[in-house]
């Protein structure tokens, strides 16, 4: 038999007992770029560590931070996180552009094919898993229970414990650059190129094991946030009366419950193939490929709208507070919004049409995608005729989602383009595939990540981001993604394939030269809002914002202070209308100044943190067969999973006068304000 | 959202709750019940896989010439009963009985154990065969379905024995009350699952 499996367990005999396959010759220190990438990284790292020391930050990031089951904290840790990884994404499609720029005939470019592949496969699966995802659940994570009028989620504990498996993803994918290398395969690996066969080395399994990792993570806080929606809400508020974005989390979190155990089990079986011999998706003893790409897409497309709905919900309240009006269309607004919800889940064969499912299939299919356009145009419709008659101001959450219309609007048209199979056909696996769904994320979801982050920084941190900053930062992205992707769309339309490193008609280098000037100009969006955060640090007295309603909202998460208290609210809001805030603004309604009582919070644990890195570090040893480690790091999960079911002390009392007296601090500055 | 709330005092509206500690619904039970639904979709993929691959016997063995269905039949009799016993055991925290709770839990964690030792006794035979997961892709989904349920048996057991635990050192408290209720839950989706297992796999099998 020809089971690659059997040959690995020859190899298996001289696998290290404790090592497993790892030796000095898995760090790449032949690779000039990363040995200067590890260099820079630890040095970065080493002073960072440092700075923490010297200040004795470590009790507090312990206490305050890792520990914290806060849902405020953790949604920043979200974001953080998402910046983070969106730096090294980011740097990964710099370095593919400048290549391409590069790469044409005699030119080699300056990327080795074997790390080309890696580059683009690190891309994708860093910029959906650990940036795009972490925006929106740092999002929902901060901002739902604020609106619903909540003190926290409903499982405080599991939230925490969804973040640490979520960053434990992001580490092994990091890892994954200085220790072994990627997957070769494109972000989601298919087989038989990611079977053992193809792809014998760690790069797959540092894939299947950093998104399982992570999606655990993701699917408990799935759960969460559902449970907090549903049986959380302050009294008086319906369902109908929710605020918007918090009814595109239900609907988001909805498809992350459904989709998720999809993508667990689908890379299960890929795992078992690689690691235990069974033949699901390999290419002899009755194995299907097709199966794979079946399965993974009906994960893979929901995703796209788990990723787009949160931010359609934070358009929603930046376009309703920045026009000074209600959303136009409201009702409408939410059966958009779960119409899209059911459709998503029809469509995932119209990533495939090329298969060959015959065309009564294709046709189903690619009329599902075309109908989901139908609410997503009602939703922009929606917007439009908010902002028409209002009184627009132009702050920096609103540059954002105008720019985001015009572009996503325009990604929603070729995207109508490809659900054609006849077109697909042409269309399939091209530069205008890229293009499209460049101009969707990036017109979507960093457009929308960028305005939500504009938007409730102020209620996160007490101050607003500097405007001109933010100003410089969206436009150098808005230009630079036409700049980028403009190009890809004519080479698309030319016929040109993705993820080719190197190309020998010299007529087709300009449209990549053009697209890395694009690059270049999003990379200075990106430098301009780091800076614009920095500028705004140093100015967060100049911008600082003590009414806690800092733009005028229209949701109960502006009610509260900036930032709001740990508790959020001192006492439960009472909703009557949807945009409960601006109709107690609206009749006057009196904010209590006394009679303050002892609020009952969740205790903090380390617990989360610890089963998360256990699981991280079982990860890393099933990468590298060192099955020693493997297990025992599984056993010390397991372990200390129920230990932590042992500790029934999980909640305490915040005492009246310490309420009272962070009550009459806002109190105090109210009137100061006032 | 507490339905006990005054939204309105004399038609006046209100703003703000005063009463003090806000009580939202426990949501322990809807969580858990999404969670199983999670799991749901877990085993619906390994069905829908079971259902693609299960005939591409490579030139191996088929279900008619492997599977042992007395052998079988013995095993969901243990499953099915363990699930009686288990609400025998609800019963019992209900009549706040601990002892009577601790021994119908015992007895469901035999029957369970004996489940998973009947299994992988079956399993050893079957690779002892030579019809591993290895052997074909019909044996592939075959061991990974029915070897994912024997998984959830397996933890479901570990938890039944810390409960047990628990509920031996600190009584029939809420919190352990809530835990019970959950497990509950997890331990009869279980049978469900192996009901659709043993008709798909096993009896659709051996035809």
């Amino acid at each position: 038999m020809s089971n690659p499996v059997v040959a690995q367990q020859h190899a298996a005999d001289q696998l290290h007992p404790i090592l497993g396959r790892l030796g000095w010759d898995s760090l790449p220190l032949h690779e000039p770029i990363l040995v200067a990438t590890f260099i820079a990284v630890a040095l970065g790292g080493a002073l960072m560590l440092g700075l923490i020391t010297k200040f004795r930050l470590w009790g507090h990031l312990w206490r305050d931070w890792i520990t914290s089951i806060d849902h405020k904290k953790i949604g920043i840790m979200y974001i953080i996180l998402g910046v983070v990884m969106l730096l090294r994404g980011f740097a990964d499609a710099l370095m593919m552009r400048a290549h391409q720029a590069m790469a044409f005939g005699d030119s080699a470019g300056f990327l080795p094919p074997h790390h080309y592949d890696q580059v683009f496969t690190a891309h994708g699966v860093i910029m959906i898993f650990f940036v795009a995802m972490p925006f929106v659940t740092g999002f929902m994570n901060y901002v739902v229970p604020l609106q619903i009028g909540a003190r926290d989620v409903a499982f405080p504990f599991l939230n925490n414990f969804s973040f640490w498996m979520t960053a434990g993803g992001a580490i092994l994918v990091m890892l994954s650059l200085f220790v072994g290398e990627f997957a070769k395969t494109g972000w989601l690996a298919y087989p038989p190129m990611s079977g053992l066969l193809a792809s014998p080395d760690v790069g797959v399994d540092y894939y299947v094991w950093a998104l399982q990792i992570a999606g655990v993570g993701t699917t408990l806080s799935g759960i969460n946030l559902i449970a907090t929606i549903i049986k959380m809400r302050a009294p008086g508020m319906t369902m109908m009366k929710m605020p918007v974005f918090t009814w595109t989390s239900l609907c988001t979190n909805v498809l992350i419950v459904a989709t998720f155990p999809i993508l667990a089990a689908t890379l299960a079986l890929l795992t078992a193939d690689r690691y235990l011999g069974t033949n699901f998706f390999t290419n002899d003893l009755g194995g299907n490929a097709m199966l794979y790409v079946n399965l993974i897409w009906i994960w893979g497309h929901p995703e796209v709208y788990i990723l787009v709905l949160p931010v359609f919900g934070i358009f929603s309240e930046v376009v309703s507070t920045f026009s000074r009006k209600k959303l136009f269309g409201y009702a409408s607004m939410v059966y958009a919004t779960v119409v899209i919800t059911i459709l998503s889940y029809l469509v995932w064969l119209h990533h495939f049409f090329t298969m060959g499912s015959g065309a009564s299939v294709n046709s189903f299919f690619g009329i599902t995608t075309m109908i989901i356009s139908i609410p997503t145009g009602a939703k922009i419709f929606n917007w439009l005729f908010t902002m028409y008659r209002g009184r627009i101001k132009f702050e920096v959450p609103m540059l954002w989602t105008v720019g985001f219309m015009v572009t996503f609007t325009i990604g929603g048209m070729t995207g109508v383009l490809l659900a054609v199979p006849a077109a697909d056909f042409v269309l399939h696996n091209s530069l205008f595939l890229i293009a499209h769904f460049h101009n969707v994320i990036i017109g979507g979801v960093v457009f929308g990540a960028f305005a939500g982050i504009n938007y409730w920084f102020p209620k996160a941190f007490g101050f607003r981001l500097d405007a001109f900053w933010g100003k410089v930062s969206f436009w150098c992205w808005f230009i630079g993604f036409w700049v980028a992707f403009t190009p890809l769309y004519v080479l698309g339309l030319m016929g040109i394939t993705r993820r080719v490193s190197h190309f020998d008609d010299p007529s087709l280098q300009i449209w990549f030269v053009i697209a890395a000037i694009g690059a270049g100009i999003v990379a200075l969006g990106i430098g301009a809002f780091l800076i614009q955060i920095a500028v705004s640090i140093l100015r967060r007295k100049e911008l600082a914002d003590t009414t806690g309603d800092v733009w005028g909202g229209r949701t109960l998460e502006w009610s509260t202070s900036s930032p709001p208290p740990d508790y959020n609210f001192a006492f439960t809001p009472i909703a009557h209308e949807l945009d409960a805030w601006h109709d107690m603004k609206q009749r006057g309604a009196e904010r209590p100044k006394t009679g303050f009582v002892a609020i009952h919070m969740p205790r903090n644990t380390g617990a989360g943190f610890i089963i998360g890195m256990l699981a991280t570090a079982m990860g890393f040893a099933l990468i590298w067969h060192m099955w020693l480690i493997a297990g025992l790091s599984f056993a010390a999960t397991v372990i200390s999973a129920i230990v932590h079911t042992f500790n029934y002390d999980r909640d305490y009392h915040i005492p009246a006068d310490a309420v009272t007296r962070t009550e009459d601090e806002r109190t105090h500055a109210l009137g100061a304000a006032a | 959202m507490t339905a006990t709330v005054a939204t309105h005092v004399n038609g006046a509206p209100v703003y703000y709750d005063h009463s003090g500690e806000h009580h939202p619904q426990p949501s322990t039970m809807l969580g858990f019940w999404l969670y199983l639904m999670s799991d749901c979709l877990l085993f619906a993929v390994l069905f829908a896989v079971y259902a693609v691959l299960g005939r591409n016997y490579a030139a191996g063995p088929s279900g008619a010439d492997l599977f042992d269905l007395p052998l079988v039949a013995i095993n969901t009799a243990l499953l099915l009963f363990s699930s009686i016993t288990y609400g025998f055991a609800m019963i019992a925290m209900q009549a706040r009985k601990k002892g009577a709770l601790l021994a119908w839990l015992a007895i469901t964690g035999l029957f369970g154990l004996g489940f998973l030792g009947i299994e992988l006794f079956e399993f050893h035979h079957l690779i002892h065969e030579g019809a591993g997961p290895q052997r074909s892709a019909f044996l592939s989904s075959f061991f990974t379905l029915v070897g994912t349920h024997g998984l959830h048996v397996t933890f479901g057991s570990i938890w039944l024995i810390t409960l047990m635990v628990q509920v031996q050192k600190l009584g029939l408290t809420p919190a352990n009350r809530r835990r019970l209720m959950c497990l509950s839950m997890f331990w009869h989706f279980l049978d469900v699952v192996w009901i659709g297992v043993f008709t798909f796999v096993y009896l659709m099998g051996s035809m």
